[in-house]
Formats: C-alpha cells, structure tokens, sequence
C-alpha cells in the first residue's frame, strides 16, 4: 500500500472545488482515459485584477492525483495569474506534505493543467505541448522533461518516469530520455551548482568520483538490459573498462555502450575523460 | 468498523487449525528431521504426515512432492530443471498472462538465448489452444501455464494441453498456486509433469510451497545442498510451516464442496449485484472460472480510488489498474484480453473465501454503488448519469498513443 500522508487522504476523501466553475474564462485538460489519470481544471479570473477568483476541478485518476488537484485548487485561488504561474509541481506535492516518488507524475499533471488554463484564457498555446514528444505511450516532450528534471534536480532516468511517466509504457523511448537527461545534465553542470564538484580534481577525487558514476549511474542502467561493466583502472584521462553480460558480445552495442559511458562520465565527473574497453583475461 | 476480506486470491489468514497445528514444533518438537535420535524422528514423523495429506488433495504419491518457500521458488525450480534436464532443446512456451514468475523468467531466457513463444488469450481470457499447438516443435523443452488465472479467475484446459505435450514428450509445467483448494485436482489421472502451489493460498502461512514433480521425470534441483527432499531442494526442512501445510492442505479437500456451492453462490450474487451498477462488466469467462473469483471493471473511474474508498469501509479488494500495480500501465492480463483502457483502469479483483458470509455480500452490495457514484461525479468523463461524449481526454491527444493501439 502507498505512503500517503494525512493531508493526501484528507483531500482525497473530501476533494475542494470538484466541478466547473460559474464562468469559465479559462480552462486546462491534461492526460487521457487511456493514461489513467486526466484532469480537466477550469477557472473563472476577474479580468481587472488579473486575479483567479474561483477555481474548480474534475479528475479522473488515483488517490494522489484527486489530491493534488484539490490543493492546486485551493492554492490557486485568490491569486493573480502570475502568482498561480509561479506554482511548481513541487510546491504541490509540499502543500500536501509530500507525494511518494512514484506519484510526483500527479503533482506534474496540476501544473500543466493551470498552465493550460492560464494559457487557454490568454489565448496562447499551452507551453507543454511545445516540442517534441519523446514518450509516445505518454505523450511527454522534451520540454515537459526538461523542465521537471530542473526543477526537481533529478539525475536518472527512473526519477523522470516517476515524475512525467515517461518511459513507463513500452519502454522503447528510454534510451531517448537518457540521451535528453545526458545533455541537460551536461548543461546546468557547471561547475558549483552541486552536479559536479568545482575546481581542480585530485586524482584521489578524481577516481572515487568515477567509481561513484560507474556504480550508481552507469551500471544501473547498462544492467537493465541485461549488461554490465566493471572499473578496470584509471590512468590520467583515461578510463579502462570492461563490459560484461549480453552486450560483450556485440560490436554495434559495444560502440553504442562506449559512447553512453563516455557521455555520461563526462557529465559528471570531467569533460576530458577518454574511455577504453579492456576485454576481460 | 468491521473488515470485509475480498482479497482471498492476494493471500488468506492462516486457519486457527493450522496455527495450532504449527505451534508445537516452534517450542518442544524443534528436532531435525534428519536427526538420528528421537527428537528427530518425532519430526520425521510429522513430516510424513504432512507430506501425505498434500499428496491426498493433490492425487499423488508424497514422494512426488518437493517443498519449497514459495510458489515463485516451485516456478522458478521447476522452469530451471526442464531446461536444464533437455540441454539441447531452446524453446519454451507459455501465455501472455501468467504470474510475473514465469513472465520474467522467459524474458530472462530469452535474453540468453533462448525461444520463447507467449500464447495469447481471448476477450474472455480464454486460451487460444490452436496458437500453442501451432507452436510445439521437436526444440520446445517445455510448457508452462497457469493453471487458474490470478485476476480474473478463469482456467485454462492445462490438463488437455498437458495430454498434447505428453504426446510429444515435452515436459508440462503448471503454476496452480490459485488452483489448488479451489478446484478438484487429481493428478494421477492427469499427465501434468510438474505443479507449483503456494501455502498461503490456502490458509497456511506465508513462506512455505511445494512443487509436484511426477514420478520417474527428469529432475535438477534448483537450491543445490543437502539430502533433504531426496535430494531435490537442500536446505533444512521448515518443518512448522510443513506441518501447517499439510493441515491446511486437509482442511482444503474437506471444503473444497463448500468452496464450489457456497461460496461461489456469494460470488455469483456479489457479481450480479455489482452488475445493476451502470457501466459495469465483468472481465473473464463467467462459467470457465473459479468459483470464487469475480474481476469486474467501472468505467470513467480508476481503481486505486476505489480500493480506497472501499478501504475506508471496511472492504479489502485489489485492482488491475496501473497505479495499483506500481507500474504505469494496466494488469497485463487485461491488456493481454483486450479490455478497453477505459475499463482496465477501473477493474477490480473480489476474490472470495469460505470465511464470507451473506451478511458481507449484502453490506458490499450497498457500498459500492455509493463509492462507484463518489468517484463518478468527481470524473471529467462522467456527467449526470452516462459518459461525457465529446470529451477531449477521451482519448489521446494525437491518437498516435501505443498503449491504446
């Protein structure tokens, strides 16, 4: 069984602001039947104030999902439009004392779903379904992934099906999103901002934080399809490893493989890194 | 608030019977069995007994039993040692909608090397016996299927497909862990190789299982140590949850009468009951089942509200939908039928047991039209008394989504 907190039942149990709103100047619809979770949001703003005077919801989905969008409900009336902007689907899973991980995807689907509705009154295009969809079972973009892992500092594949459900379908996109997460990774590592350690690397820091990517990063994912690697050894800027399980034995997802631990360690640990296969003796 | 268990399929309590039974060899009676002195052979003797009256309800002799900690380990044991036993034989087949035991082996198989041939399954959840036959070839080391399936209940013909694949000498394998106590099994008659079935099914504890291995078959164990179980499973006997089983295992033939006219009398009213609800409908063939099993979806709502709100009231069931199943997508066994997504989202499994009564039924029976309307007016799908028609959500926004398709 879930780990919901009081708050959670509490709004599950006697959901605020079930409905449509009187006069609907905007309105949001995320998700699908087929999804299993879909909220259709509509509100009512007082076009001098620019301010949500009412704010009502219907959803069709799980504990969590019924829940956050009460509160959304709750957190968004009374204030103006870009105060209700500023909301992130953090702030939703907080107001309800926190959402298991794998239910963060309910706190993402409040978010879009005021965004669509401020978007709707506006008349302007709703920004989630800007770019490319990389999940098809889901349909997620690019966009929607890229801001979730920002904002909610997430550094692996599994976090982002926890939070969009991409990935979560048939599976096939999942090499995409790593590729996405490796580049927006890279990205925001600069250094200090807590992705990568600033400054020169010792060579003991150096090689305890090739160990670290090795074993908690990259040997996760390879070993989800059945692979694996080990650290061989480490000598200047380059990094000998050795693959192991189903890929050792095909060329073409050996390269692929070389390639994915490159990017990947250089992401997180230095951009000069060089790897190498050692075939194991 | 008193508790209604609809949950008998996902585990049962263990019996006052069985507790007792069990209780004696945590404290006095703690020899091994294997032991050459009297503590020992006190246990021994339980043992014997317990390993007899397994073999009664399942029609076997008690060496044909092998006991193991659950029905996942007699899967597992079982699968590994046909393939193990026919090296040169690559192939295995089995169904779209088997136990995640079974499914992530064959996926594990698969990735060294190995065919396999998944089955599918009818809107009614019913075997397409004429793709398996289709499929059995000189390479196929074995079949496995389950028996009764888990979330609708419905049966497959496993003692019809165990015939075919003796014809062909291929090893057959069925899990019936759902089966076992719930339909007459009598295995001497049948030409079934091997069957798993787990302790907790059937009111003894959780943590204890057997598998049936057929006399004379060929056989490598899984859990390589000692002599214990003629050398087929290593490790010392657990000899209180043995016992238990063995209680539990007589307990089940004196009521599996019950189990086929009362409790599936509960069954059948709770089901039509439920029916009145609108946009009801039962998943899985209504006769070809188990007695005490119903799997019944409510559109435009999902199922872990309902379990919730059910919760709340004192009802235990489970549900295919995706958010109860820790995945995101629905019970692959409804996926695997052909149920709507619509559907599949809101199903709920009510498995029942001879513990139910009338009263329970009754008190259902008023609940969930109340929990079922809660939801529905919370739902964008639904308004006043039918679906919303034009709804945008309805479906998915480019149509181009591969869970529907």
């Amino acid at each position: 069984m879930w780990e919901y907190t009081n708050q959670v039942m509490e709004h599950f149990e006697r959901p605020r602001n079930v409905g449509v709103v009187a006069r609907i100047d905007g309105e949001g619809q995320v998700g699908s039947l087929s999804c299993g979770d879909a909220l259709r949001l509509t509100i009512q703003v007082d076009k001098d104030k620019d301010l949500i005077e009412d704010a009502k919801f219907q959803t069709f989905g799980c504990a969590s999902a019924i829940a956050s969008s009460s509160a959304l409900t709750e957190m968004i009336k009374g204030r103006t439009l870009e105060q209700a902007l500023s909301i992130t689907n953090q702030d939703i899973a907080d107001y309800l004392g926190g959402l298991p991980r794998e239910k963060m995807h309910c706190s993402v689907l409040g978010q879009e779903a005021l965004e669509a509705a401020v978007a709707n009154y506006r008349g302007e295009k709703p920004k989630a379904l800007e770019g490319q969809i990389i999940c098809e079972c889901f349909g997620v973009t690019d966009v929607e992934i890229e801001r979730v892992v920002k904002t909610n500092r997430l550094t692996t594949v599994e976090e982002i099906t926890q939070f969009t459900k991409a990935g979560g379908g048939c599976g096939k996109c999942v090499e995409k999103i790593e590729a996405l997460l490796n580049k927006i990774l890279k990205k925001t590592a600069t250094p200090g901002n807590g992705q990568k350690p600033g400054g020169r690397l010792t060579t003991l820091k150096r090689i305890k934080l090739i160990e670290d990517a090795i074993a908690n990063q990259i040997a996760p994912a390879l070993m989800r399809d059945g692979g694996d690697i080990e650290l061989v050894d480490v000598d200047g800027p380059t990094v000998y490893v050795t693959l192991k399980g189903t890929c050792a034995s095909c060329p073409s997802s050996k390269r692929t493989l070389a390639d994915f631990v490159t990017e990947r360690l250089r992401a997180l640990v230095d951009s000069d890194i060089v790897v190498r296969e050692r075939r194991p003796e | 608030m008193r508790t209604i268990y609809f949950d008998n399929n996902a585990t049962t309590a263990v019996d006052p019977q069985v507790l007792e039974a069990m209780l004696p060899f945590f404290q006095g009676l703690y020899g091994n069995p294997s032991s050459m002195h009297h503590k020992g052979g006190e246990v021994a003797a339980a043992l014997r007994q317990a390993r007899q009256q397994l073999a009664d309800l399942l029609g076997c002799e008690p060496g044909e039993i092998i006991y193991t900690s659950c029905g996942t380990e007699s899967d597992n044991t079982a699968m590994w040692s046909a393939l193990r036993t026919q090296p040169d034989k690559k192939h295995l087949i089995t169904s779209r909608v088997e136990h995640s035991a079974i499914i992530n082996n064959a996926a594990f198989l698969r990735r060294l090397g190995y065919q396999v041939t998944e089955v599918g399954v009818d809107r009614d959840g019913l075997l397409n016996l004429s793709q398996l036959e289709k499929a059995l070839t000189p390479d196929t080391a074995l079949v496995s299927l389950l028996w009764a399936n888990n979330e609708t209940g419905v049966l497959f013909p496993v003692e019809d497909v165990a015939r075919l694949c003796s014809e062909k000498g291929i090893v057959f394998h069925t899990d019936a862990v759902q089966a076992v106590g719930k339909i007459p099994i009598n295995l001497k008659a049948s030409k079934i190789d091997m069957l798993s079935l787990a302790g907790h099914k059937l009111h003894a504890p959780k943590g204890i299982g057997a598998l049936y291995v057929r006399k004379g078959l060929k056989f490598a164990p899984f859990m390589i140590g000692g002599h214990q179980e003629g050398g087929r499973r290593g490790g010392t006997e657990n000899t209180p949850y043995i016992v238990g089983l063995g209680v539990a295992a007589r307990l089940a033939g004196e009521r599996l009468p019950e189990e086929n006219t009362r409790v599936k009398a509960l069954r059948d009213r709770l089901e039509a009951g439920l029916l009145k609800i609108p946009y009801a409908m039962v998943n899985g063939h209504r006769t070809i089942r188990l007695p005490n099993t119903t799997n019944i979806s409510f559109e435009y709502i999902e199922g872990e509200s309902i379990l919730f709100h059910l919760s709340h009231a004192g009802i235990c069931a489970s549900s295919g939908s995706a958010c109860t199943s820790g995945s995101l997508e629905p019970s692959h066994v409804l996926r695997a039928m052909g149920v709507p997504f619509t559907a599949a989202h809101g199903s709920i499994r009510l498995s029942l047991g001879v513990t139910n009564t009338d009263d329970e039924v009754d008190e259902a029976l008023k609940i969930f039209p109340e929990v079922v309307a809660k939801l529905r007016e919370l739902s964008p799908f639904w308004k006043d008394d039918g679906p919303v028609q034009e709804s945008e959500l309805l479906s998915c926004e480019d149509n181009n989504c591969q869970i529907c398709n």
